[in-house]
C-alpha cells in the first residue's frame, strides 16, 4: 500500500508468472504486480507460440487447412474441424448427408465431455492437488480418445471432417463402444463432482474467487463456460442452432455468482448434457439418411467469390471461422474467433484484489490452450 | 540420564558432518560447465525486473511478534504441566490465570485485527 | 577404563547406524510415496529399477550426484551454499531422542517395561539418548528446521524462491505455536518430558484416547510444519515454481528433499511416541518372558527389542500412510487460510484441549475415568467445531447451478 502518515511503507514486487512456468497452461506470460501476496496489477502478455496461422491458412487450399484447424485448440480438434468445415460448406454450398450430421455431433460432444474432463482436472491441478484428479479425468479422456482412433486413425489430431461430410464411416464397432462408455460416464462424473464438490479445501480456493459481473463478462464478449458460469444462459447450440442442434433435448447449465466454482460445477452439468445428447443422436443415428459424406462433395474446391462466418459451441466457447474466397484454390482472407483467446481478455480484471496463488486458479477456470489463443 | 548428554554431543557432530558428505561428493563428481544462461537467476526465462530484496509486507512481522510472545508463553507452561498433577488444584487456579491472559491478548490480537491477512 | 572405551564404541556404532538408518529410510520412504501415489492415481509407479523398483532410490541418489552443480550469479554463495545442510542437520537431530525400540543390553527385558524413576538398570541401545527434557528438545529442534528454508530463500535472490521463504517463516512459527501447545497436553497427562518416560505412561491407555483432540491437532499442525501437501504452500509448484528450492540443483536440491523426508518420518515417529504408545504393543512383555524362559534374558531382550522394532515401524508407516494419502487427495490451501486456520482455529482449541485436560486430571484423579472423560470432551469439542465452522461455511446448495431452456429460435426452413 501507498505510505500514508505513520504507516510503514512497503514496496511492490514485480513478478513475471510465465512464460516458462508450471501452471500457465503453456507460454504464457503474466506480468503481477504485488503488494505481500495481493495483485495489485496484472498484465497478460502473449504471443509466445505465434506461428502464423491465419498467414499460412491463405497459402494453403482449403482442404490442406483442415489438419491446421486440429493445431489451434489441440484437445478439441474435432470442434476445430466442425467449424472450419461449416465455414467452408457455407461458402461452398455444399449440402452435408443427415448421417454425416449425427456423427459430427457425436464428435464434438465426445470432445466436450474430454475437454471438459481434463479440464477440471488441470483447475484442480492449478490448486495444488497432487495430480489425482487429474489421473481421474485423464482416464476417461483416454477412453474417448480410444473412440477417436478408431474411427480416424489418429487420437489428438483427428483431421476427420471433410467438406460435406466425414472421411470416413464410423467402423463396425463403434456404437457398441460408445454405448458401453455412455453406461461408465455418469459414474464418473458423479465420483469427481463427489470427491471434491464439497471438499472444503476446494471451496476456499474457488468460492467468491475470481468473479466475473454479468456486465463485465459481456462487455468482454466472453464466451462458453465462463460467461455461462456468470449466469447468462448463451449457448450456441440453442441460441442459433446449427447442424441438427435442435432436434435433441437438453439444458444448459448458468452460474449464479460467476466465480470459479461457478465455472467448475457448470462444466461438470455440461458433461452430463453432452452425455444426454449423445444417448439421443445415437437412438437417431440408425433412422438418418445418407452415408458420411456427400458424394457430389469434391474436396479440391474452388468456391464462388465471397465470404462466410459460421461459429459454433466449441467446448471452451464460441469457435469462429471468417473465410473470404476469391475464387481460388486458396482463401484469401481466413481469420480465426478463438474462444480462448477472447475469454482471456478479462483475466486481469478478474485477478485484480486476488492473491497469487488465485491467479492460477482463475486461469485455469477460464480453461485456455495456448495454441489457439496465440495461433 | 545426564550421562546421555554425550551422545547428543556426538550426534551433533555426525549430523553436521553428514550433509557435507554427498555435498562434497558432489561438488567432486559433477560436471561443472558453466555458462552465463545457467548461472542466470529462474524467473520464468525473462530477465528479472526490480530488486528481490526489498521492504516486505509487514503483515509477516506482526505474525512474528505474536509468535514470539505466545511462543514463550507457551513454553513457560512447559515445567507446570510436568508436575501440575503434584502440586493439584493450587496450580491448577494459577495456570488458569496465566492460560486467560495468554487468550485474553490472543482475543486482543485477534480484535485487533493483527490476525487478519491482507 | 575397558567399561569406557566400550561404551565409546557402542556410541559411535549407535551413531553412526542411527545415520546410515534415517538415510535408508528417507531412500525407501520417497519409494513408498511414489509408489503409493502411483496407485491411488490408476498408475504404476516407479517398477523398473530392480525388482519391483527396489533400487530406483539409489538410481535417483546417483542421477543427483552427476548433475551438474550450477551456482547462479546473483545468489549470496555463502548463504547458499550453507542452506542445504542447515535444513538436514535439524531433521537428523530430532532423531537423537526418539525411541524407536527397546534392546536392553545391560539386563533383561523386564526394564524395558518397569517403572524408569526407580530402575536404572536400562541401557536401551535402540534409543540413542534418553534426556528428561527430551520432548523439549525434539520442539526446540523442529522449530529449528525454519533457518533452512528461509535463508535457502533469501540467499537465492529470486522472487519466487523469496515469497516461499518468507511464507516458509510466517508459516513455520504460526504451527509450532499450535503444535506445542497440542504436545503440552499430552506432557500432562505424562506428568513428565522424558521421551521414554511417555512410553511408560502409555503401557496401560494409548494418549490418542485421552488426547483425542490433541492428537488430530498435532497431525494437522505436524503436517503444515513438514510443509507438506495441502500446506505445501512453500513450495507450492503450481505457484511459485517450487518456492525456496526454485535455485538448487543436484545434490544441494536432494539436501532439502531429504531434510523434508527425515523430518515427515521423525513427525511422524514423534506422534507414535507421544500418542500411539511407541514402539510398545499388547504382547510384547509375554513374548519376552517366553523368549527368556526358553532361551534366557539376552535372548529375551533381544527378542523384545526387534519386536518392538517392528511394532514402532509399523506405527510409523501408518502415519506415513496418511501423509501421503493426504497429498494425493487434497488441493493445496491459500496462504491467508492457512494462517487463518493456525491462529483462529488449532491455536485456541489447542489452549481449549490444555485447560480441559489440566482440569480433568485435576478434578478426577482416576486416570481411567478421567482419561474417558477427556475422550468423551475430545468428541464433543470436534463434534461442537465442526458445526460451527460449517455454520461459518455452510455447504454449497444445490441450486448454485441453474438449469435453463433458452428460447430456441426454430430453424428457417429452407
Amino acid at each position: 500500500m501507498k505510505a500514508e502518515g505513520t504507516m510503514i511503507k512497503t514496496e511492490e514486487l514485480q513478478i513475471n508468472i510465465g512464460p516458462q512456468h508450471p501452471s500457465t497452461h503453456g507460454v504464457f506470460r503474466m506480468l503481477v504486480t504485488v503488494d505481500g501476496e495481493t495483485i495489485v496489477d496484472l498484465k497478460p502478455v502473449f504471443g509466445y507460440l505465434h506461428r502464423n496461422h491465419e498467414q499460412i491458412a491463405e497459402v494453403n487450399t482449403y482442404l490442406q487447412n483442415m489438419p491446421y484447424t486440429d493445431r489451434l485448440d489441440y484437445f478439441n480438434s474435432m470442434a476445430n474441424n466442425q467449424a472450419y468445415a461449416m465455414a467452408v460448406e457455407k461458402l461452398a454450398e455444399i449440402e452435408v448427408p443427415e448421417r454425416a450430421e449425427y456423427i459430427r455431433v457425436i464428435m464434438v460432444e465426445l470432445t466436450r465431455i474430454l475437454n471438459h474432463a481434463s479440464a477440471l482436472g488441470f483447475l484442480i491441478n492449478d490448486m495444488g492437488a497432487w495430480q489425482t484428479p487429474l489421473a481421474f479425468g485423464m482416464r476417461e479422456r483416454e477412453k474417448i480418445l480410444d473412440l477417436f482412433e478408431s474411427t480416424s486413425g489418429a487420437r489428438l489430431m483427428c483431421n476427420y471432417f471433410r467438406f460435406g461430410g466425414v472421411v470416413r464411416d464410423l467402423p463396425p464397432d463403434f456404437v457398441p463402444r460408445l454405448q458401453s462408455l455412455l453406461t461408465g460416464l455418469p459414474t464418473f462424473i458423479d465420483e469427481f463432482e463427489r470427491m471434491l464438490r464439497e471438499n472444503e479445501i476446494l471451496r476456499i480456493r474457488s468460492e467468491g474467487i475470481g468473479v466475473l459481473p454479468k456486465e463485465v463478462a459481456i462487455s468482454y464478449s466472453v464466451t462458453g463456460p465462463v460467461l455461462r458460469g456468470s449466469g447468462i444462459p448463451y449457448d450456441i447450440r440453442k441460441a442459433e442452432p446449427y447442424s441438427i442442434y435442435d432436434r435433441f433435448d437438453f439444458d444448459v447449465p448458468i452460474g449464479t455468482v460467476g466465480d470459479v466454482y461457478d465455472r467448475f460445477l457448470v462444466r461438470i452439468e455440461e458433461m452430463r448434457q453432452s452425455k444426454r445428447i449423445l444417448e439421443q443422436a445415437l437412438k437417431q443415428l440408425p433412422d438418418a439418411e445418407g452415408g458420411h459424406i456427400n458424394p457430389k462433395a469434391r474436396q479440391n474446391i474452388r468456391p464462388p467469390v465471397g465470404d462466410a462466418y459460421t461459429r459454433i459451441e466449441s467446448p471452451k466457447g464460441e469457435l469462429g471461422f471468417y473465410l473470404v474466397s476469391d475464387g481460388g484454390q486458396t482463401p484469401y482472407r481466413y481469420k480465426v474467433r478463438a474462444p480462448s483467446f477472447i475469454n482471456l481478455t478479462p483475466l486481469s480484471d478478474m485477478c485484480r484484489g486476488y492473491k497469487v496463488a488465485d491467479v492460477v486458479v482463475i486461469l485455469g477456470s477460464i480453461d485456455i490452450v495456448m495454441g489457439e489463443v496465440d495461433r | 540420564m545426564l550421562i546421555n548428554y554425550p551422545f547428543i554431543a556426538v550426534f551433533f557432530i555426525a549430523s553436521v558432518i553428514f550433509p557435507f558428505i554427498p555435498l562434497i561428493m558432489g561438488y567432486l563428481v559433477a560436471p561443472k560447465r558453466p555458462t552465463e544462461g545457467k548461472k542466470s537467476t529462474y524467473e520464468c526465462g525473462l530477465e528479472a525486473i526490480g530488486d528481490i530484496w526489498v521492504q516486505f509486507r509487514v503483515q509477516y512481522y506482526l505474525y512474528a511478534i505474536a509468535f514470539v510472545v505466545f511462543d514463550v508463553e507457551v513454553v513457560f507452561l512447559y515445567p507446570w504441566a510436568v508436575s501440575f498433577g503434584q502440586i493439584g488444584v493450587f496450580a491448577l487456579i494459577a495456570m488458569s490465570i496465566f492460560l486467560l491472559i495468554l487468550v485474553a491478548s490472543l482475543i486482543y490480537d485477534w480484535r485487533k485485527g493483527a490476525l487478519e491477512w491482507i | 577404563m575397558d567399561d569406557i572405551v566400550v561404551q565409546v564404541l557402542i556410541m559411535l556404532v549407535q551413531v553412526v547406524v542411527l545415520v546410515l538408518a534415517i538415510s535408508t529410510g528417507f531412500a525407501y520412504l520417497t519409494l513408498f510415496e511414489r509408489r503409493l501415489l502411483a496407485r491411488m492415481q490408476n498408475r504404476v509407479g516407479p517398477n523398473r529399477a530392480g525388482p519391483g523398483g527396489f533400487l530406483q532410490p539409489a538410481a535417483d541418489a546417483v542421477k543427483l550426484f552427476f548433475k551438474e552443480d550450477v551456482i547462479p550469479t546473483l545468489v549470496d554463495r555463502g548463504v547458499y551454499l550453507l542452506a542445504p545442510a542447515l535444513a538436514v542437520i535439524p531433521a537428523l537431530l530430532i532423531w537423537a531422542v526418539i525411541p524407536f525400540g527397546c534392546l536392553n543390553i545391560a539386563g533383561d527385558y523386564q526394564a524395558c517395561f518397569a517403572d524408569p524413576a526407580t530402575n536404572p538398570n536400562l541401557h536401551n541401545i535402540f534409543q540413542l539418548a534418553d534426556i528428561d527434557i527430551g520432548v523439549l528438545y525434539l520442539l526446540a529442534i523442529t522449530s529449528i528446521g525454519v533457518y533452512g528454508i528461509t535463508l535457502a530463500g533469501w540467499a537465492s535472490n529470486s522472487k519466487y524462491a523469496m515469497l516461499g521463504g518468507i511464507r516458509a517463516s510466517a508459516q513455520l512459527i504460526s504451527y509450532e505455536l499450535a503444535l506445542s501447545s497440542a504436545v503440552l497436553a499430552a506432557v500432562m497427562m505424562a506428568g513428565t518430558l522424558s521421551t521414554h518416560e511417555v512410553i511408560y505412561q502409555q503401557m496401560t491407555m494409548w494418549f490418542v484416547i485421552p488426547q483425542l483432540l490433541g492428537f488430530v491437532l498435532f497431525l494437522i499442525s505436524g503436517t503444515a510444519e513438514l510443509v507438506r501437501a495441502p500446506f505445501d504452500l512453500v513450495e507450492a509448484e503450481q505457484e511459485l515454481t517450487s518456492g525456496y528450492n526454485a535455485e538448487y540443483g543436484s545434490m544441494k536440491f536432494a539436501l532439502f528433499f531429504m531434510s523434508e523426508y527425515i523430518k515427515m518420518i521423525a513427525i511422524s515417529a514423534i506422534a507414535v511416541t507421544l500418542y500411539l504408545g511407541g514402539w510398545n504393543a499388547p504382547g510384547l512383555e509375554l513374548l519376552g518372558s517366553l523368549m527368556t524362559g526358553m532361551a534366557g534374558p539376552l535372548v529375551g531382550s533381544i527378542a523384545v527389542g526387534l519386536a518392538s522394532f517392528l511394532v514402532f515401524l509399523v506405527k510409523v508407516v501408518l502415519i506415513l500412510f496418511l501423509f501421503v494419502w493426504m497429498r494425493a487427495s487434497w488441493p493445496r490451501v491459500r496462504y491467508d487460510k492457512l494462517m487463518y486456520m493456525g491462529w483462529k482455529w488449532l491455536l485456541p482449541l489447542a489452549l481449549l484441549n490444555v485447560a480441559m485436560t489440566a482440569v480433568f486430571v485435576v478434578v478426577l484423579p482416576d486416570a481411567l475415568i478421567h482419561s474417558v472423560a477427556l475422550f468423551v470432551a475430545s468428541l464433543v469439542v470436534m463434534a461442537v467445531a465442526y458445526v460451527v465452522s460449517s455454520r461459518v461455511k455452510p455447504a454449497p446448495s444445490r441450486s448454485r447451478i441453474k438449469m435453463v431452456q433458452p428460447e430456441v429460435p426454430r430453424r428457417p426452413s429452407s
